[in-house]
């Protein structure tokens, strides 16, 4: 339960240092740095917005790079790989790097440069093929499809589109000209889409012979003229069309060819986006004639170390300072191992906000509770741990949030391990069904250490109402202790204690009533003594209520109306506890679809093709299974803390440490101490 | 004539898992679409969305585990399959609750996770949020899971 103390930092040095003390912060990666936007007339910021823009594009470039490279060279990939963060480079190797970052710019610029040519190709290819696709009707035509004129005679050439005889074409022209004009007419080809024509006659008769044409729908060959005989020319387009196509692969291959220098690339991408982060920061800093100004914030522990580097190494002055009472600090989570995890839980609700307490804490005991009794399969639950454990092992290097969400899952894993020996299911009833089925067994089975939930669903769902009263009450009781932090007493008693009395006695007084209790199936009733008590507890905690939850309004009348309405919210803290059925719905629902798969699995007997059938059945099955449930689990244990349990007592709207520091995708540098 | 119970029983079952089964496949089958539609624009989104997809995929497993409770118990999957006609009735009485809460909860769940996925394509790192709106719903199909296993539990132990 713990946020981190963050002091502010102030560090003012000597222009000349500036680079140098901003790369050792960036170094560092301890110091959140607060923008200032605000000039006057001594401390300008300076404007570094081109620079930025610059690497930010060559950033780019090297991304793009690396795009166009995984298309035509495909980077081998491990199955756990994607856990893995970003890989480790000693601060030697980066400084070597850096000197080459320019070389291998131009490396992506030769790599994008090659894919244009490609595209440009891969644009080319289309058009040959069409002008080849409309040559082809022509390919027995021995003339250039534009022979033109001889000394007495003119030609056509063209199409029609349909299908059409020499005697049609013939005929036509006669009817046109009204008497007929010696002309020869071939057909090179004829379809029912396209007939290609040839048409020879006099000089004379060529107004005539157009005139008919033209009623025939007659019109120029689509390709393009060309000084060549078509066969001739389809030839050479096809050459053509080799040729782009031999160097666009050459050019492929080409880029495949870079694949080694893979590496490289990623540096480049890195290395500058890195220095666009830190001009970036540049821009928001104040700057006076031959002095500048960082301002920021820094975890207490880590501060003096860092101001005596500074101090040492640079003409710098670096002062730590307590943050005033209304700034807004950011917030740094910080808890033991077992809880951890649950940070990433919290943090995706909303870093807590001013004046409130760190959850996580108490949110993982809760929430290692609820994942075990939702999965609550012991069979699951070792899965779930091993298989967690197992990644945590092998990938040493594994992205912060990740491995939280790993660890969640781990320690969620053993919670379940135990609820799943709690209500005796171990992959459903796959015990009793193994040996009923291929041993003939009925009597083996895993009894529960404590309830059966199929059997007694009454008990459990009182349970889980039951784990929902204190789920509940703990939210409350956190609300009494932030206000009481805060001083303010009033709240303390009208938000939290009255709640406290008006719930907490009315549950009592509801468990005296043999109605109540006998639903509900529990062997004891509250006596008439204590009943009475709770009872006058709850409705003093009623009036209570009434009287103070319309408190901020002056005029008494809307006071009461705003309190009633107040009182009237008991109706959510019944609806509160009634959502933690959810612990038996989805408990349930484990056990009864592991059951269907196992009677699935085992409805073919002990023969051997059988159990084949049951293995099979079982490991799909039970697969799925896991697969719904850990993410019915997850999702619905959230939903209790986030609504049910913060809904009591956390706002949030703090906002998170986010230091400035090497923001790098595939390379983190590390220091050689 | 005299098996009416046993027939009426297994109407229940059927209706619980087939209208579960559709309120559910219609909800991952809207927010399926909009999920592969942020998927073309952002690939690492990936997990997120396919979360968000599944979450009105639960309705459809519940009605099936209102089915099956219901099989176990008249002996449809084994043992004796004597139901009466009052017990065969109150028995497709308890599989209602999980049928319409079923199918009418994966609908608006669906939807629901169409705007949550939306969410997350617009803000990916507010996915812890935008899955808890669509499993605000959800509650309500657990509720009638609630009420339908409990009936029939509750029927099981009644000599009518």
């Amino acid at each position: 339960m713990a946020k981190i103390p963050v002091k502010r930092i102030f560090i003012c040095g000597l222009k000349k240092d500036r680079k140098h003390v901003l790369e050792s912060i960036q170094m560092e990666g301890v110091v959140e740095i607060i923008r200032r936007d605000e000039e006057d007339e001594y401390l300008k910021a300076m404007d570094v917005m081109p620079q930025k823009l610059q690497f930010d594009k060559n950033s780019n470039v090297a991304e793009q790079a690396l795009t166009v490279l995984e298309r035509y060279a495909h980077e081998q990939k491990g199955l756990l790989d994607s856990f893995e963060d970003a890989r480790e480079l000693s601060r030697e190797d980066y400084d070597r790097q850096t000197a080459h970052a320019e070389e291998y710019l131009c490396m992506a610029d030769d790599i994008l440069k090659l894919q244009k040519r490609i595209d440009e190709d891969r644009e080319e290819l289309p058009k040959i093929e069409s002008r080849q696709e409309a040559l082809r009707p022509w390919v027995s035509f021995d003339l250039p499809l534009d022979p033109g004129d001889t000394a007495y005679t003119t030609t056509f050439t063209g199409t029609v589109d349909r299908e059409i005889s020499e005697q049609e074409v013939l005929e036509a022209i006669e009817e046109s000209a009204g008497e007929a004009i010696p002309a020869e007419v071939s057909v090179v080809s004829a379809s029912k889409e396209m007939s290609c024509l040839f048409i020879i006659c006099l000089k004379k008769d060529r107004q005539a012979v157009a005139e008919a044409l033209k009623i025939l729908d007659f019109s120029a060959p689509k390709s393009r003229s060309s000084a060549l005989v078509p066969s001739e020319e389809l030839r050479r387009l096809e050459s053509q069309r080799q040729e782009l196509l031999r160097d666009m692969d050459e050019k492929k291959a080409a880029i495949a060819a870079y694949a080694a220098r893979r590496d490289d690339l990623k540096f480049a991408s890195d290395y500058y986006a890195m220095r666009a982060e830190k001009y970036s920061v540049l821009a928001g800093l104040p700057q006076s004639g031959s002095a500048f100004f960082i301002e920021g914030y820094v975890p207490e522990a880590l501060g003096e170390a860092l101001c005596r580097r500074l101090t040492e190494r640079y003409d710098v002055a670096c002062e730590l300072m307590e943050p005033g009472p209304d700034e807004d600090v950011p917030v740094i989570l910080r808890n033991g191992v077992l809880s951890e995890p649950v940070e990433a839980v919290v943090e995706s609700y909303s870093m807590p906000g001013k004046g409130e307490i760190d959850p996580t804490r108490i949110t993982s005991i809760f929430y290692y509770i609820f994942f075990g009794m939702m999965l609550s399969d012991a069979g699951y639950g070792l899965l779930l741990t091993f298989g967690t454990a197992l990644i945590l092992m092998k990938v040493r290097n594994m992205k912060p949030g990740t491995r939280k969400m790993m660890k969640l899952f781990f320690y969620g894993g053993i919670s379940t391990i135990f609820w799943g020996l709690m209500f005796g299911s171990f992959f459903g009833n796959s015990v009793n069904v193994i040996a009923t089925t291929f041993f003939g067994r009925p009597d083996i089975s895993l009894k529960p250490l404590w309830l059966d939930p199929m059997s007694e669903p009454m008990r459990y769902l009182v349970f889980a109402f039951a784990c929902g009263i204190v789920h509940i009450f703990t939210g409350l009781a956190i609300k009494l202790y932030q206000c009481i932090r805060q001083k303010d007493y009033m709240s303390a008693f009208c938000d939290a204690v009255l709640w406290f009395m008006f719930v907490g006695g009315g549950i009592v007084y509801l468990l005296s009533m043999p109605m109540i209790t006998g639903m509900m199936g529990l062997s004891f009733t509250v006596g008439a003594t204590p009943a009475a008590i709770a009872g006058a507890v709850a409705v003093a905690g009623c009036i209570g209520v009434v009287l103070t939850g319309g408190r901020e309004s002056k005029n008494w009348f809307k006071r009461i109306l705003k309190g009633l309405y107040a009182a009237y919210g008991v109706t959510s803290y019944l609806s509160d506890i009634l959502s933690y059925s959810r612990l038996l719905a989805l408990g349930l629902a484990t056990g009864v679809i592991a059951q269907v798969f196992n009677q699935m699995g085992s409805m073919l007997g002990a023969t051997w093709y059988g159990a084949l059938i049951f293995i099979l059945i079982f490991m799909i099955g039970h697969v799925l299974n896991i697969a719904i449930n850990v993410l019915g689990a997850y999702v619905h244990t959230n939903r209790l803390q986030f609504v049910e349990f913060f809904g009591k007592f956390y706002d949030g709207g703090g906002k998170s440490f986010e230091p400035f520091t090497e923001k790098t995708r595939y390379f983190k540098v590390k220091e050689d101490k | 004539m005299e098996n009416m119970g046993l027939l009426f029983a297994l109407c229940g079952a059927a209706l619980s898992a087939a209208m579960a089964g559709v309120g559910s496949a219609i909800g991952v089958g809207i927010a399926g679409r909009a999920a592969s539609g942020v998927v073309t624009e952002d690939p690492n989104q990936f997990s997120k969305v396919l979360v968000l997809q599944l979450l009105p995929g639960t309705q459809g497993i519940y009605g099936l585990l209102i089915a099956f409770i219901t099989l176990t118990q008249i002996g449809i999957m084994g043992g004796s399959s004597d139901v009466s006609l009052t017990k065969g009735l109150l028995y497709l009485v308890a599989c209602l609750p999980m049928a319409f809460g079923g199918l009418f909860s994966a609908i608006a769940q669906g939807k629901c996770s169409v705007s949550a996925i939306g969410l997350v394509a617009k803000k990916p790192d507010q996915f812890g949020k935008a899955m808890i709106f669509p499993a605000m719903v959800e509650t309500y199909a657990i509720l009638s899971l609630l009420i339908s296993i409990l009936s029939i539990f509750g029927v099981a132990g009644l000599s009518i």
